[in-house]
């Protein structure tokens, strides 16, 4: 049998609606809790920390570039670069080491 | 007189958004890009790919929900994967209940929690204080758009585009991610330590025998959970009022 797309669809959707909404709308007091406190703050850098690496690696074609990305992007954050900079620069660093990279090997 | 200052705040707070909603955007136009040439992949139209993307916002889900439409499998499969891949947005929600003005209105929770999206959620728990959901309608309103229409275009004219500009566009993502957690890192030695171990424990993972099995998804909630754990109770933060 083949699925309908719009079903699959919908149902993306409703499931990642539910996942947002539920907390934001049923948690509606302050956690007293000085372990959940400490563990909710600390959520936001483990988990953008984790997704990045070692994936940011291996997005790319090369993984010199992918390593190239993620010095350069550290580095650039470090000295206080916007997050559109950030990102940019970590796209053009990955650009010049793919056109490199054949050369070189 | 109170009732217009706070107007003038949320004016202030949502042009605020829409502004520091660009360079989610662009970064969001990029990656949305090869986000199309999946949902080609697996037979959607742009327009599917469009209502999609607008729908969900969500990078890796969606991949991981294109994988499946182009294996045709059942529908039980697709709540299931796409509940695990997205699993993260829940840890998200439930940190930012943390930081409403306990009066907000229900609407304005429905509204936000549409756009709980990585970057949205980095940006928006950044700023001091309460959470103004007009900042969240700023950010969302210029960068959803955006990803929608990236998905689009990518399933138009995804394989038109050179490889390397691809391969170059899918770090923009991880760039800001970096830009996020980096200079925070810079100013308190903890998480900075947290961050290293975060890259260790992550590289590790994905290597393991066993822990490599799972979806990059799942991997994501156990570790983001187990380290978080471990801070929170080998470094409790001070109750807030105190500490920030």
């Amino acid at each position: 049998m083949t699925h309908n797309p719009y079903i699959y669809i919908l149902i993306m959707f409703g499931v990642t609606y539910a996942i947002r909404v539920l907390p934001l709308t049923l948690i509606k007091k302050q956690i007293k809790s000085q372990f959940l406190q400490s563990f909710l703050y600390y959520v936001p850098y483990v988990t953008l920390a984790v997704m990045t690496f070692p994936a940011i690696i291996n997005a790319t074609q090369s993984p010199i570039s992918g390593v190239c990305a993620l010095l350069v992007g550290i580095i650039a954050a470090w000295f206080g670069a916007s997050l559109f900079k950030v990102a940019m620069f970590s796209c053009a660093v990955v650009f010049i080491a793919e056109l490199i990279i054949p050369l070189v090997l | 007189m109170k009732t217009l200052n706070i107007k003038n705040e949320n004016k202030k707070a949502f042009s605020e958004g829409l502004r520091n909603g660009i360079p989610i955007g662009l970064g969001y136009l990029a990656v949305s890009f090869s986000l199309g040439i999946a949902a080609k992949n697996a037979g959607l139209s742009a327009f599917q790919g469009l209502i999609a993307s607008f729908l969900c916002s969500a990078s890796a889900g969606e991949y991981a929900a294109f994988t499946l439409i182009a294996d045709n499998a059942p529908y039980i499969e697709m709540a299931l994967i796409t509940l695990i891949v997205n699993a993260r947005y829940m840890l998200m929600s439930c940190a930012m209940s943390q930081r409403i003005n306990p009066q907000m209105k229900l609407r304005h929770r429905l509204a936000m929690s549409f756009g709980i999206t990585d970057e949205i959620f980095a940006v928006s728990i950044a700023r001091p204080g309460y959470l103004n959901p007009y900042y969240n309608y700023g950010a969302m309103l210029m960068s959803i758009p955006l990803w929608a229409i990236g998905t689009a275009l990518g399933t138009v004219a995804g394989n038109l585009l050179p490889l390397r500009l691809v391969s170059a566009f899918s770090v923009a993502l991880y760039g800001m991610f970096l830009a996020v957690i980096i200079p925070p890192a810079r100013k308190d030695k903890i998480i900075a330590g947290i961050i290293i171990f975060c890259f260790a424990a992550s590289f590790a993972s994905t290597y393991l025998p066993l822990v490599s099995e799972l979806s990059a998804g799942m991997r994501t909630i156990i570790l983001t959970v187990v380290i978080s754990a471990g801070a929170a109770i080998i470094f409790p933060k001070k109750p807030s009022g105190e500490g920030e």
